[in-house]
């Protein structure tokens, strides 16, 4: 029993070393979001494509769609704008875009420079739609069911491996539940 | 940027000179950081209303720049949420719903101050796990280092009187 006791020290020590070994390997940036399951908030703003025109929570597709928040200020929404613009072209899915704390003419300007993966894309210079999203920051990524409920978030610039082993797989999953 | 171009040039600062620019560069940094912290200009009905917002600040952790409060954060995000709290603060909403309000939208992590819950039961009372524990250990280790089989020895009264004597002797040898 006594010879025993002379590997707690060893066990306390690998006890603690995978825990942070495991610690290692999180990234505290990706915070679980609270708004899963969620529906939409409503909303009433202008798109950047047509100032004039406000659109709401009823003018999003009935059908499964992407919902990304992005600003010209930010650099790997440009890099993840290649990924956006295949998968809209594709017919994947419909692609909304919300413009986040932006200035109109500067997004307007994003877009004509490097091309919209948008259906259209929703002002929101203040924020305000931001924070009802549980946004931090852009770019930002959600998939929304044809209900208008969030099934799923994305946190951070999408790469291919994000959209081959996270994003498409949620996709697909509220893909075919819309069909059953 | 003017400060770093000159440090680079050594030709034209002398020794000394250069030694009070790097003050003045350091200087200048310290203010930078200064300048970064946010200033908002929120008016306030009454001192109350601005002691609240003050608070509420502090509590709410910067969902951006994550070991900040939106007190101290410049990030966009809690330049946004300290309009918020503003804004239901002026418009009459108590802590408990302005609380609310975050948690629905950004979860248990806005809180500096863990709300006690199961997931936190060990996050709230594991020190005081640890205390017991650690107290545990230091009591087994005292009771074991205590000599043992020496138990306290009661003196009858014939061997009491002999004790006396022998001290009496030991006194009177001084």
């Amino acid at each position: 029993m006594s010879r025993l006791k002379l590997f707690i020290p060893v066990g306390v020590f690998l006890v603690l070393a995978l825990v942070l070994w495991r610690g290692l390997y999180l990234d505290p940036r990706t915070l679980p979001s609270v708004l899963i399951d969620k529906p939409l908030p409503e909303f009433s703003l202008p798109i950047v494509e047509q100032s004039d025109r406000l659109v709401s929570k009823a003018d999003l597709p009935k059908e499964p769609f992407l919902l990304n928040v992005w600003g010209s200020y930010c650099l790997p929404c440009l890099q993840e704008n290649p990924i956006l613009k295949a998968a809209a072209a594709d017919g994947v899915l419909p692609i909304i875009g919300i413009n986040y704390k932006d200035k109109t003419n500067l997004a307007q300007m994003w877009m004509d420079d490097n091309g919209s993966p948008f259906e259209f894309s929703v002002v929101d210079a203040d924020g305000r739609l931001g924070i009802d999203l549980g946004v931090y920051g852009a770019p930002e990524t959600f998939v929304i069911d044809g209900n208008g409920v969030i099934r799923y978030k994305h946190i951070g610039v999408i790469d291919y491996q994000s959209w081959q082993q996270e994003i498409m797989p949620a996709i697909a999953a509220v893909k075919a539940e819309a069909r059953n | 940027m003017i400060f770093p171009a000159l440090l680079n040039s050594p030709r034209k600062a002398s020794g000394f000179l250069r030694t009070l620019l790097q003050i003045a560069a350091l200087a200048l940094l310290c203010m930078t950081s200064n300048a970064w912290s946010a200033i908002d200009t929120f008016e306030f009905e009454n001192d109350e209303q601005q002691q609240r917002f003050r608070t509420l600040s502090n509590e709410f952790r910067c969902p951006m720049c994550q070991n900040t409060s939106l007190t101290g954060s410049g990030g966009g995000v809690a330049e946004d949420l300290r309009r918020e709290i503003y804004l239901m603060i002026v418009d009459g909403k108590t802590d408990a719903e302005i609380e609310q309000f975050m948690l629905e939208r950004y979860g248990d992590f806005i809180f500096y101050k863990p709300r006690l819950m199961t997931e936190t039961l060990l996050l709230w009372f594991g020190p005081l796990l640890f205390l017991v524990l650690g107290g545990w250990i230091v009591m087994g280790i005292i009771r074991r280092a205590r000599p043992q089989g020496q138990e306290a020895v009661v003196l009858d009264n014939s061997d009491q009187a002999r004790l006396h004597k022998l001290l009496e002797k030991v006194d009177g040898q001084d």
